[in-house]
Order: C-alpha cells, then sequence, then structure tokens
C-alpha cells in the first residue's frame, strides 16, 4: 500500500452547549497521513487548536476499534462517513484525497440532543432497553447452558442482530431520525432465543412504546438505516419487529 | 505480612464453607443498604445487578456516555468455563491449575480456585441472560481451545465474545435501573473517596456534561473502574481507559499489589506513525495457523513474498521446537523483540515482525481437494490457493478484514506485520478473599484488583475473572460486612468528610486549570508512555529503571508548571478530564517502576533481564520473591512494601519450559 500525504479543509459543526446556537467553522489541517485514522486527523487538528489557545473540538470515542459504539459523526452528508459497514473510527484518511474539504456534522435528530460540538445525548437509547430490552432472569437462577438446545441458525440470527452496538447512526441516517433498527435488532435478538420467550409480547409493547415517548420518528421503509449501520444489521429485524408488534397487539389478554 | 483472610479446610471447600458461614442481611434491612459501584463493564455492571436483584440500593457510574460501551466490550477471543462439555478431562481443578501454572506461581491458589469453581456458573447465568453463543448443529455450545492449554474449554460468541457478554450484564443493570434498585449515572467520573472513621462511605464525583462536583453517601464503595495499560499511552485500551478511580482509592489507603505485572500480547497491528493514538490487537487464534518470520539478513528491503523460504528465519520455530508459533503470550512478545532490537524488523518502522498464513492457506486447499475425493498432486496451485483461502476466511474473515481496513494490506496475498502491544494489567488494588482492599468496605472487582491471575493472564480468563466477581463472588463477601452496618444510619453528604473531600477535588481541578503552560496533555502522556514501553516494558533492567523513576519524576514536575488546558471548569471539558487521568498515570509509572526495580527476578510478564535462564528464558527466585507486593502510599515519591506470602499448599511450583 503506497501511503501519501494530504491537505485538508474541514467544515466543522461547532456548539458551545445544547443551549446555544451553533454553526460551522472552517480549519485546515496540512500533512495528514493516509495512514491516519479520522479520529487522529481530529486529534492532530485539536493539538493545533490548543496550541494557538482555541478550544478543541469535543467528539465521543472510546475503544477506537469499531465496538463499543461511541464516535458518532456525520462525515459529508453520511453517518460514519464513505466506507461500507465501518464506524468513524475505523475510517482511514486513504478515503481522501489532498485538497478535499470535508464536512463534519453531529447526529441530528431530535431526541439526540448536542451537549457540544460532536457529542449528542443518546440515554434515550438506555431508556428504551430499560423498557424491556432484558430477559427477567436474576443472578443465581439459571439452569444448565446446555439443558435447552437452541437451533444453530436461530441462535446466529439472534447474534446478527444482537451485534448492534448502539450507536445510533441509524436514527441520523433516517430522515424521520426513527430508531426502528435499533429497537428491531434488540426485540428480534431476544425474540429469537426461547429464554425471550416469557416476555416476548410485553416486551416489544413497551419497548415501542417507550421509542415514541423519546420522540424518535415513525419508519417508512427508505433503508437508510440498514445502508449505514457499521455492524450491517439487515432492515428484514425491521419486518421481524413489526410482526412481533402486531402479534402481541392483537393477542394481548 | 499481610492476612488475605483465607477460610481454612481443603482448597475445594474452601469457598463452599465460607458461603455457608458469612453473615447474611435480611431483605427488610438490604433495602436500607447503600452500595456505589464504579465502573460498568463486566465486572461493575454485574455486580450492580446482582446487589440491585438482591434489594440493595445501588449507584453505578461510569465516565462513557452509556455503561454498555466499556471496555470489556472490546474481548474478542472468549470466555472459559470448566464444563467439560467436550468430554476431554477437564475440570475444576484443571482449569485452576492452568490459571496458576499460566500465573508463573504468582496468584493466590484459593482465589484461582474459587474462580474456576464459579467458571460453570457463569456460562449458565449468560445463557439464561440470551447471550448467543457460538452453538453446534445439535443446537449446543460450541467449544474452541485457545492460549496453548489441552482442553476446548473456551465459550465464544465469534470474536465479539465481550460485546455480547456486556450487554447481557448491562441488560440485567438496566432491568434494576428500571425496578428503581440501581441508579445510573452516565458521563461522571469518581475523583475521592470519602473515609469516615477508617470505612469508606460514599465517593466525589464529577459531573462530565456540567463539570460539577457531587458527593455520594454509600454505605460500601465497589470499584469496578478496569485496568491502567493505557500508562503506556499506547495500548490496546480504549482510550478513556484509566486508572483515577483506582488511584484515589490507592492515595486513600488501599495498597496496590504487584503494580509491575503488565501484560503485552505478541500479535497486535504495530504502530504506523507519530500520529498513531492507539494500538489494536489481533486475535491470539491467529497463532494457531500463522506462522510468525523476519528476514535472515539484516535490513533486508524486499517485499516479503520476494524473500525465498530458505532465507526466511521462522524463530518461534527455531527457538521452540516443541510449542513453535504457540507459546505464552510473554514469551512470543519477547522474541519478537529480540529479532527487531537485533535488527531485522519489517515494513517502514522495523518495529514489526511477519505473521504469514501462505502454509495454512496451502495446507487447508489441498484438505480440500481431497475432501471431493482428488490427489493433492493433480490440482495446479492456482487451485489450491483459491481453496485454501476459503477456509481461512470462515475462519478468520472478520480479522482479516479488520486488518486491511486499518493497514490497506490484504493478509490473504501479504503477510500480516504484527508487534507486541500493552493488553492487560494483571496488577491492581490489593484485595483480600473477600475481595476487599485494605480500605474496610471498599472492594475492587475484575481487572482493577490484583488477584486471580499472578504474573500472566492466560487467553480467555479475563471475561472470566470479571463475571466470576460480579455475579457470584461480592454479593456473597460483601453481606458478610454489610451485615453489621445495619445499625448505621447514612452518613449525611453535609458531614464534614465530604465536605474536605470536595475542597480536596475543588482546589486540584482549579490549580490544573490555572497552570495555563503551554504544553498539551496528550504531550505529556506520550512522554510518559515513551519512558514506560521503553524503560519499563517488555524486558527491564535495574539501570533503565532507575533512570525511569528520575525521568517520570522529572516529567511529573513539568506537568504541574507547564500543562495547558484550554476552556473552562464547570462545561463539557474533555481536556481537563484527561489532564486528571495523566497526573494520575504520572504517579503510577513511578510505583510501577519501583515495584519492577524491587522484583529482581523474572516472573510472567516481568522479564528482568539480570534474572534469565542460559537460554535467554524467564528465571523465578522462588526463594526470594514468592509473595504479592502491595504498596502503602505514604507521600509523594514515597511508599512502603508489604508482602503478602504465597503458599502453594495444593500445586508445586516448577520452571516453565516450552522448548
Amino acid at each position: 500500500m503506497e501511503h501519501y500525504n494530504m491537505n485538508l479543509n474541514l467544515k466543522v459543526w461547532r456548539q458551545k452547549n445544547s443551549n446555544s446556537k451553533g454553526g460551522f467553522k472552517m480549519y485546515r489541517v496540512e500533512n495528514i497521513s493516509s495512514e491516519m485514522s479520522f479520529l487522529e486527523m481530529f486529534d492532530v487538528l485539536n493539538e493545533q487548536l490548543i496550541e494557538k489557545g482555541e478550544e478543541p473540538i469535543a467528539f465521543d470515542h472510546d475503544c477506537r476499534e469499531g465496538i463499543c459504539g461511541a464516535c458518532s459523526m456525520y462525515i459529508d452528508g453520511k453517518p460514519h462517513g464513505p466506507w461500507h459497514g465501518n464506524t468513524t473510527c475505523q475510517l482511514h484518511m486513504r478515503a481522501f484525497n489532498d485538497g478535499d474539504t470535508i464536512v463534519v456534522e453531529p447526529w441530528r435528530a431530535a431526541a439526540f440532543p448536542v451537549i457540544k460540538d460532536l457529542v449528542v445525548d443518546r440515554t434515550a437509547f438506555d431508556r428504551i432497553i430499560q423498557a424491556g430490552g432484558y430477559i427477567s432472569v436474576n443472578t443465581g437462577n439459571a439452569v444448565d447452558g446446555n439443558s435447552l438446545p437452541i437451533n444453530k441458525e436461530k441462535a446466529e440470527a439472534s447474534f446478527d442482530a444482537a451485534m448492534c452496538i448502539g450507536c445510533g447512526a441509524c436514527v441520523a441516517a433516517c430522515k424521520n431520525s426513527s430508531a426502528m433498527l435499533f429497537l428491531s435488532a434488540k426485540v428480534s435478538h431476544l425474540a429469537l432465543l426461547p429464554q425471550g420467550e416469557p416476555e416476548r409480547k410485553s416486551r416489544v409493547l413497551d419497548m415501542v412504546a417507550q421509542m415514541d415517548k423519546e420522540g424518535f420518528g415513525s419508519c417508512t421503509n427508505t433503508g437508510a438505516c440498514e445502508a449505514t449501520c457499521p455492524k450491517e444489521i439487515s432492515i428484514s429485524y425491521i419486518a421481524k419487529l413489526n410482526n412481533e408488534y402486531l402479534k402481541a397487539g392483537l393477542t394481548k389478554e | 505480612m499481610l492476612d488475605a483472610k483465607i477460610p481454612s479446610g481443603p482448597i475445594e471447600n474452601k469457598w463452599t464453607n465460607y458461603k455457608g458461614h458469612c453473615k447474611l442481611v435480611n431483605p427488610a434491612n438490604k433495602r436500607k443498604l447503600e452500595v456505589i459501584v464504579i465502573g460498568t463493564g463486566l465486572a461493575g455492571a454485574s455486580a450492580a445487578a446482582s446487589l440491585g436483584e438482591l434489594g440493595y440500593k445501588v449507584k453505578t457510574f461510569c465516565f462513557q456516555d452509556s455503561p454498555r460501551r466499556a471496555h470489556s466490550i472490546a474481548a474478542q477471543g472468549g470466555i472459559n468455563a470448566a464444563k467439560n462439555y467436550q468430554n476431554d478431562g477437564d475440570s475444576t481443578f484443571r482449569l485452576f491449575y492452568d490459571t496458576v501454572k499460566g500465573g508463573d506461581y504468582r496468584s493466590r491458589e484459593a482465589n484461582v480456585y474459587r474462580l474456576a469453581e464459579v467458571s460453570a456458573n457463569i456460562i449458565d447465568q449468560c445463557v439464561a441472560q440470551g447471550v448467543p453463543f457460538a452453538r453446534e448443529y445439535g443446537g449446543l455450545l460450541s467449544n474452541r481451545s485457545f492460549g496453548g492449554v489441552q482442553v476446548q474449554r473456551t465459550f465464544y460468541a465469534a470474536g465479539q465474545t465481550g460485546q455480547q457478554l456486556l450487554i447481557g450484564a448491562y441488560q440485567a443493570l438496566e432491568r434494576q435501573v428500571a425496578l428503581g434498585n440501581v441508579k445510573q449515572y452516565s458521563r461522571h467520573e469518581m475523583l475521592e473517596v470519602v473515609i469516615v472513621d477508617g470505612k469508606a462511605r460514599g465517593i466525589i464525583a464529577r459531573d462530565l456534561v456540567t463539570g460539577k462536583l457531587e458527593r455520594h453517601f454509600g454505605h460500601a464503595v465497589v470499584l469496578c473502574s478496569g485496568g491502567y495499560g493505557n500508562v503506556f499511552y499506547l495500548s490496546t485500551n480504549a482510550m478513556g481507559s484509566n486508572v483515577t478511580a483506582a488511584w484515589k482509592a490507592h492515595k486513600a489507603g488501599a495498597f496496590f499489589g504487584n503494580p509491575c505485572y503488565t501484560q503485552i500480547h505478541p500479535t497486535c497491528i504495530p504502530v504506523s506513525g507519530d500520529h498513531q493514538s492507539k494500538l489494536t490487537l489481533m486475535s491470539e487464534s491467529l497463532r494457531n495457523d500463522g506462522r510468525i518470520w523476519v528476514p535472515k539478513q539484516k535490513g533486508d528491503n524486499r517485499k516479503p513474498n520476494d524473500i525465498p523460504v530458505e532465507e526466511r528465519d521462522y524463530y518461534l520455530e527455531r527457538r521452540y521446537p516443541a510449542f513453535g508459533n504457540l507459546v505464552p503470550r510473554d514469551v512470543a512478545s519477547r522474541a519478537a523483540k529480540e529479532r527487531c532490537d537485533a535488527g531485522y524488523g519489517v515494513g517502514t518502522s522495523k518495529q514489526a515482525v511477519y505473521l504469514d498464513f501462505a502454509s495454512a492457506i496451502e495446507r487447508y486447499g489441498k484438505t480440500e481437494i481431497t475432501k471431493h475425493g482428488r490427489d493433492a498432486e493433480t490440482a495446479s496451485h492456482e487451485e489450491i490457493v483459491t481453496l485454501g483461502k476459503q477456509v481461512v476466511k470462515e475462519k478468520y474473515g472478520n480479522l482479516f478484514d479488520m486488518y486491511e481496513k486499518i493497514t490497506g494490506e490484504n493478509p490473504y496475498e501479504v503477510p500480516m506485520r504484527i508487534y507486541p502491544a500493552v493488553h492487560y494489567t494483571m496488577g491492581g488494588l490489593w484485595v483480600d478473599y473477600e475481595l476487599m482492599t485494605t480500605v474496610k468496605g471498599m472492594y475492587a472487582l475484575g481487572e482493577c484488583n490484583f488477584s486471580d491471575h499472578g504474573a500472566n493472564r492466560l487467553g480467555a480468563s479475563a471475561l472470566m475473572q470479571g463475571l466470576a466477581d460480579g455475579y457470584f463472588v461480592i454479593p456473597y463477601t460483601i453481606g458478610n460486612y454489610l451485615a453489621d452496618e445495619i445499625y448505621n444510619k447514612p452518613i449525611s453528604i453535609e458531614h464534614e468528610a465530604f465536605v474536605a473531600a470536595e475542597k480536596k477535588v475543588a482546589e486540584r481541578i482549579n490549580t490544573l486549570m490555572n497552570i495555563k503552560g503551554n504544553t498539551s496533555v496528550e504531550t505529556f502522556h506520550k512522554r510518559l508512555g515513551k519512558i514506560m514501553w521503553n524503560k519499563c516494558g517488555m524486558a527491564r533492567n535495574e539501570k533503565d529503571l532507575q533512570e525511569a523513576i528520575v525521568e517520570i519524576q522529572a516529567l511529573r514536575k513539568e506537568f504541574w508548571k507547564d500543562v495547558k488546558i484550554p476552556g473552562e471548569i464547570n462545561e463539557f471539558n474533555p481536556e481537563l478530564d484527561k489532564a486528571g487521568r495523566v497526573a494520575d498515570f504520572l504517579e503510577l509509572g513511578e510505583l510501577m517502576c519501583i515495584d519492577a526495580l524491587h522484583r529482581k527476578e523474572s516472573c510472567g510478564g516481568h522479564f528482568r533481564e539480570e534474572s534469565q535462564t542460559e537460554e535467554g528464558e524467564a528465571l523465578r527466585q522462588d526463594n526470594e520473591f514468592m509473595y504479592v507486593a502491595a504498596w502503602e502510599f505514604k507521600n509523594e515519591s514515597n511508599w512502603e512494601l508489604h508482602k503478602e506470602a504465597l503458599n502453594y499448599e495444593v500445586i508445586k511450583p516448577t520452571q516453565r519450559s516450552y522448548k
């Protein structure tokens, strides 16, 4: 792989806090190596800003290996940027060319208010899980792990849904700011397992109610969520969610 | 000598006897008892959920925006459990034995036995929570082997086992939040312990969004704040992983055990330049099929595929014919360093070795052809390679993709470049058998304690320990303490101890903000990391360590004179958060060097150049160093050493050999 250096213009959303109005600001970074990650390029920019006595740009990040779900930049009109099935932290600068102007914004959704610059509040996701995204089993109650065989394909489908990292890119990508892909992944993960059976109906009804309460929009099946999901979670889980919801609503006691 | 309060009796009965005799708290009283849990990774989330289920009033704190983001989530490989589902001779005793041996005989037998004992319950609990472990076609749980042990006892969920286990624990935690048993404080950082009459009674936390300081009371404080690998700046830890909570506890009286025991993982993606912010692990499982080599000729600049096989040095196979590429982590890491230091490293930085899958691809390709009833000799090389690549993709596809994303190179075509990186810290707060630190009412669980892995941790054991501590140990041991606390009403947060602790925190933050120097926090962190890596890293010696101590002291002075922190106190200010953490790393780094200097033996991940066998292997000095070094903080640069003797009653320590 040939490496190269580049100079870039960055148009970044700056916002002091949730009460103030934000706006774009232009920055220039030079000699950025194609081997850097996108966040390392931001580290370089922030070091520059600190040196000049300006405030660095706040952004969420932690594991920097694509699994914790903290990073959340809306890059050139796409959550997590141009690469498919990828998080911001795993986007590398060889995706860009010398002289490019890159626009960076926070997730935009009513349910994800901006805290500062590119940092948003995603606690709505925690509250959706609190509404029923679990199996009610206390520590110490479990029977032997192999007492209940689970069909391999079902277990794998459950795992595919459980891979969701809760980053919120699906919401940011959706023109309605719908959280249906996130919700459907959790409902499907648990509904596909026999352990999830006893609470299957109440879980989906309660979680959907909480999602609506948080101010997420409706799903109109545009598929933007699936296209942007860093873990490539399939939109077919939304169909499964609708199915679960309908059945639960019709058969509720 | 420190007393670990290990129950008497045969090792296999200790935990059962303890549980049968420890004090209990009745349900009505549990509601009146408050417990603070710091950190929400596997240990913290499982502890908070389990304590909430029991009826205690729990508060959790994490610096991330959600408990689900704790760094346990990044663990790839798996979790060990002595289930013996494979009928291959596994047992509680074998898991116990392997863990003690892997730790190079520097862990506490009784704790490790208990860990092995509860390991099976962890799997049951996680399955019941809906953790989607890998399964066989018959619907039963699948196992794989890991880290060179002789049985298949590792449970896994593809390459995301940590994520799935953490989500299980997080969901159990969120359920308790919904039920009102747990109150959750995200984007909060613990900055001080409050001690009243010698007992931990609460904390001072900072709300990282508003910058406001808060006082929280607890009858007990449970630290689950993870490891301190980021003292090296570059590590496989998350950017936010830090020692701050554990360090505040240490300075408030909790002894720090074996701080120098660090695990350097052999297979990580190498550093590509000064901009590097973190290192990424490639699972140890790759060593099952990859062959590690460097060119035989120094400074050979040819592309790897242009170097003929006879001009390659497969140094692990050469030095360790019996174990070859499967030697333990510490041995593999040191061997890579030795080759690079001698000038045989590869890549632009020359700080890397090749991990080559060409032989595996060819071997698997031939097997595929034979499977179809053909003679492999008749197939073309191209066909063999195509089929072989498919097999490798099935086994390691996600890791190969991750490697390609980061480096831009295709590991199916060119060998991976790898180099060792800091991964895990076996040292941590000293705890007794009940996981209580030397401060009454303050506990340490998971990676932030020192107890179970000795001087080197085996693969797939970290997840096991975090969950064992949280789900199955603390719910019993904390009751034994809290049973005597039912007479004690909550202490008002207006109590002078709370006022004083908050004042101390506020003053420190003010001091930091008012330095207004010229050098960024990041710069200091990088400089500290370089000192630690070069002088207290994979190989250590007396001269280097002595120099490192002086350099760290000087760097710390410079930090407190010249650090530049932008922004204000009462706002979202990640630079300020980081400054506090780096300030603590600057103290911890010194203690690690002091500990490494005093331990004039090699053991596990701690390699003192002065103590090695003729073949250059780690040489323990059991007569002198068969103890846990527990350091008591006195004042700046001044610690007192306490020892806990390690008595091996069941296992007889021997010299490890992998020849």
